[in-house]
């Protein structure tokens, strides 16, 4: 039996009928076409489908959409603005955080919400907090570099 | 006019990438980002079993699952060959029979039995549940030493036993270099089974169009071309009439360098159903099912002097290849042959290398492919040499590097050029000194944590491969070279094709900067195109560290070809001789006068005219090269490693990294040292986190990410990168490649540091807490 959902997505109301098992993640790249967000393992262990609920970083692929009904959702797509990149994407840009970029819309939410929490991180600090998502190309050094750059910029 | 040229994105220096603006902002295309009118969704039914015969397969209650539209067996769709095999060492080894879909019987947990195609994942995973399967079990051998014995199940019956193939190389000297050593050192070294874990998993869209007998395959794949070649001999289907596309592909290191059943599948299934076929691999499915890496035991005999010089190794590779070959199965342990001997003058060498069918998942290339195993074990021996005869592991090293290049090894292998004492050098003008370092040892260990550092020197082989050597010595099917074409637009733009398929390399950037060197057209002014078999003539793909080197070099080859071609349209337009043009900053001139001048964009589109050409000269500046190298390359370094131990627990803390990387010159150092970095991290993975472990039934225990640990930011150190520069003689770039190299060095630097702090002569990897803590505890170490 499906159920109609609508969720305020990158701050425009989607409505769809879904099947009560839908992941948020497919609500996102297959009822809205948002691919941005992407899958990595079915088990909230590599955060490539983060994007933010209500305000807070979760794992997409742990949520369902019914869950997120009447939420407000905010995806990769959702952060660049008349096509200036956020601070987070152009300090990944600039710093070569990214190599296959498949981890790289997962990674750059969760380094927005760390920096929201911890405005000035230590590098421990960036490390162990982004510990939710999971880079096999680059070793996470110049993501390290990335956060550490955009702090400075948001600072 | 002139044009002013930028060349401040030539090679050597690091401008940023050109692939990251679509992958920042969510618009890449993924191959599971693909979706096509009509579109079905493909789910697989795999064996439960690691061995068994299937009795019978009841599609009914799939088929009556809602929004299923057909569910496919072996027996249903029909191949006109099994899933290849590349590599054929010896060119008599046997290659069993391997149908995409299984016939019969089921030789590893996780082989495809059925497929069901639905209208979404959703449906398809529902019908997958609903196949009824009856099967009878069969003993399985799992690990070689269960497939060695006499009374083992055997896995193939084309073959007498479960041994694939035999592997020997001897020079005539090593019983009397062994009869007259002063030191003999044996020991066994583990190569764990590891799974590559791409985040991205396999992915693959089929679409077989019935009105045309055109089939368009997308696939997460390093290998498109071959794709391409086996979806027609696989699917019996004219090559021409075939198109493989790489997209975005969300890395690889190894996995995606195979053509696989579900490529296949997913053709045959989109070509029966008469409607484009998308097949996502889930994660579980990924551990289960797409092929692993390493799984190889060295048993090595080391015979050596007082004073440090090794006079002879024996070694015996014991390789598990598991149930079938994969595309490069046999190639692996082939190259940890051809690399036993590490960066050492070792003048006997007696290598055997046995292979073996496991009821396990095929083994293939793993980030180093081979090498990190030959690396690993060769390391390993020289600090446990070291311990032997008491003298400094970077001492014993310096005893055995050859100094003159090129350096041929007792394996028949040239080494290109080097400088391995140069890197060594380095490495250590970086490191504390041993008073500082032990100064800090006491200092930690009144905290409760044992320091230990270690090294490692390396030698790998890139650049894969002259085309005479992939058939003479690595009996490959393929050659080894790669192509390109460079194109000149009538606007002065270039398009670059390559053969290579990125996926986090960042060849357009790159290439890019090969264009500027070459053609003085601006870094923004080129394109790269890469991973679709309509555009590029053919290429090879992405893997091995090979792309720099043979891909990198086809691309400065054809952009001297389309400048020596735009030279003599300028002498036209300059009423010179082609002899007296000159050619800077992207503008042609006559030699003396440099005030006349035509830029290089102005002559492309002179050419695209072709006003006036000189007499013999075609039109346009559009160049295709095809490189077949005349040697691989040969990276070197060598890698240091400080580690923090804790003394109650046993849990390693890596605290301090310093990597001294030589792959001859570089053609953009922020990619390099990202690739560095990266390769880096894989290697702590497997020192410290990582191994596939199966239960004797051949279930696979650890399949999820939740139990099979790659590292997070938080495992991972600091990298301190840094270069010595000895450029190859093999290529007119002078480049060698470095994307497996952090990789190949990192695991044994890794580990010779923990033993250094508990002080153990070895520790069977990986070094998870409890095995740490245990060898703590024997040598009260504490």
């Amino acid at each position: 039996m499906k159920r109609n959902v609508t969720i305020t997505v990158n701050g425009e109301a989607r409505g769809a009928e879904v099947e009560p098992r839908t992941l948020l993640v497919h609500f996102l790249r297959e009822h809205l076409n948002l691919t941005g967000t992407h899958v990595g393992c079915d088990t909230s262990n590599c955060g490539a489908c983060t994007v933010w609920l209500d305000g807070d970083a979760v794992k997409s692929c742990t949520v369902l959409a019914v869950q997120a009904d009447g939420g407000e959702v905010t995806t990769i797509e959702g952060i660049s603005a008349d096509g200036r990149l956020h601070p987070m994407q152009r300090a990944f840009h600039e710093q070569h955080g990214l190599q296959c970029g498949y981890c790289t819309p997962g990674m750059v939410m969760a380094a927005i919400k760390l920096l929201e929490a911890n405005p000035n991180p230590t590098e421990d600090e960036i490390r162990t907090g982004l510990e939710g998502n999971l880079c096999r190309c680059t070793g996470y050094q110049n993501i390290v570099g990335a956060v550490q750059a955009a702090a400075a910029v948001v600072a | 006019m002139a044009i002013a040229t930028d060349t401040r994105n030539g090679i050597g220096e690091s401008p940023l990438r050109k692939e990251d603006a679509r992958l920042l902002v969510g618009r890449a295309r993924f191959v599971d980002d693909v979706k096509l009118p009509g579109m079905l969704h493909m789910a697989l039914v795999r064996s439960p079993y690691a061995h068994a015969d299937i009795v019978s397969i009841d599609k009914q209650a799939a088929l009556a699952s809602p929004g299923v539209t057909a569910v496919f067996t072996g027996d249903d769709l029909k191949f006109a060959a099994g899933v290849p095999c590349a590599s054929n060492p010896t060119g008599e080894m046997v290659h069993p029979a391997r149908p995409p879909l299984a016939r019969g019987r089921v030789r590893h947990a996780g082989e495809p039995v059925a497929v069901v195609i639905a209208a979404d994942r959703y449906a398809a995973r529902d019908g997958a549940d609903q196949v009824v399967v009856e099967y009878t079990p069969r003993p399985a051998a799992i690990g070689v030493d269960a497939a060695l014995r006499d009374d083992a199940p055997r896995i193939h019956e084309e073959l007498d036993s479960n041994v694939a193939l035999v592997l020997t190389h001897r020079t005539d000297g090593v019983d009397a270099a062994f009869a007259d050593a002063d030191v003999v050192v044996e020991h066994t070294l583990h190569n764990q089974r590891l799974i590559h874990v791409p985040i991205e998993t396999r992915g693959v869209v089929a679409d077989w169009n019935p009105a045309s007998d055109d089939l368009v395959v997308y696939s997460s794949t390093q290998v498109p071309h071959f794709l391409r070649t086996f979806l027609a001999i696989v699917c019996g289907v004219s090559e021409a009439k075939v198109r493989a596309i790489a997209p975005d592909v969300g890395g690889g290191f190894g996995a995606k360098l195979n053509t696989y059943a579900e490529e296949f599948i997913a053709a045959a299934a989109s070509r029966a159903v008469g409607a484009p076929v998308k097949w996502i691999e889930e994660r579980s499915e990924a551990m289960l099912a797409t092929c692993h890496g390493r799984a190889q035991d060295a048993h090595v005999q080391l015979a050596a002097n007082r004073d440090g010089k090794v006079l002879a190794m024996r070694v015996h590779y014991v390789q598990d290849y598991g149930s079938y070959l994969q595309m490069l199965t046999p190639l692996i342990s082939q190259l940890t042959l051809l690399m036993a001997p590490g960066p050492y003058a070792i003048p006997e060498l007696d290598v055997k290398v046995t292979n073996v069918y496991t009821n396990t998942v095929p083994t293939d290339a793993l980030r180093g492919a081979g090498r990190p195993e030959a690396t690993y074990a060769i390391e390993r021996m020289m600090d446990i040499l070291a311990g032997e005869l008491g003298m400094s592991r970077t001492e014993v090293r310096r005893r055995n590097f050859p100094t003159e290049f090129p350096f041929t090894t007792a394996v028949g292998l040239l080494y290109d050029s080097g400088d391995y004492h140069g890197a060594l050098d380095r490495l250590l003008e970086l490191s504390d000194d041993q008073e500082t370092f032990e100064r800090r040892r006491e200092e930690a260990r009144s905290r409760g944590k044992l320091l230990g550092r270690g090294l490692s020197t390396y030698v790998e082989v890139c650049g894969f491969v002259p085309s005479d050597v992939a058939r003479t010595v690595l009996g490959l099917t393929p050659g080894g070279w790669e192509s390109s074409t460079v194109r000149m637009h009538p606007t002065g733009t270039v398009t670059v094709i390559t053969g290579t398929s990125p996926h986090g390399q960042g060849h357009a950037t790159s290439w890019s900067q090969i264009i500027e060197s070459e053609l003085g057209v601006p870094f923004a002014d080129v394109e790269v195109i890469h991973g679709d078999t309509a555009f590029a003539p053919y290429g090879l793909g992405t893997y091995g560290s090979r792309s720099i080197a043979v891909g990198g070099t086809a691309v400065h080859l054809a952009a001297t070809r389309v400048r020596e071609k735009a030279q003599q349209v300028a002498a036209q337009m300059l009423e010179a001789a082609a002899a007296d043009i000159e050619f800077k900053d992207g503008a042609f001139s006559v030699a003396g006068s440099p005030g006349k001048q035509v830029t290089i964009q102005e002559v492309a589109f002179r050419a695209w005219q072709a006003f006036d050409m000189p007499e013999g000269v075609t039109p346009g500046l559009d160049e295709t090269v095809f490189f077949d190298p005349p040697n691989c390359t040969f990276p070197f370094g060598a890698h240091g490693c400080e580690v923090e131990v804790d003394r109650e627990t046993g849990k390693v803390k890596i605290t301090g990294y310093i990597a001294v990387d030589d792959c001859g010159n570089v053609v953009n150092p922020m990619i390099v040292d990202g690739q560095v970095h990266g390769g880096i991290a894989h290697g702590i993975g497997q020192a410290l986190y990582e191994g596939a472990v199966y239960n004797d039934d051949g279930q696979l225990l650890n399949g999820t990410l939740v139990d099979y640990l790659i590292p997070s930011a938080a495992e991972v150190p600091t990298i301190r990168t840094e270069r010595t520069i000895t450029p190859s003689p093999t290529n007119p770039l002078g480049v060698k490649g470095i994307g497996e190299a952090g990789t190949i060095a990192s695991t044994p630097a890794v580990v010779s540091a923990v033993c250094n702090a508990v002080g153990a002569a070895d520790l069977d990897m990986p070094l998870q807490p409890e095995t740490v803590w245990r060898a703590i505890e024997e040598r009260g170490a504490g």
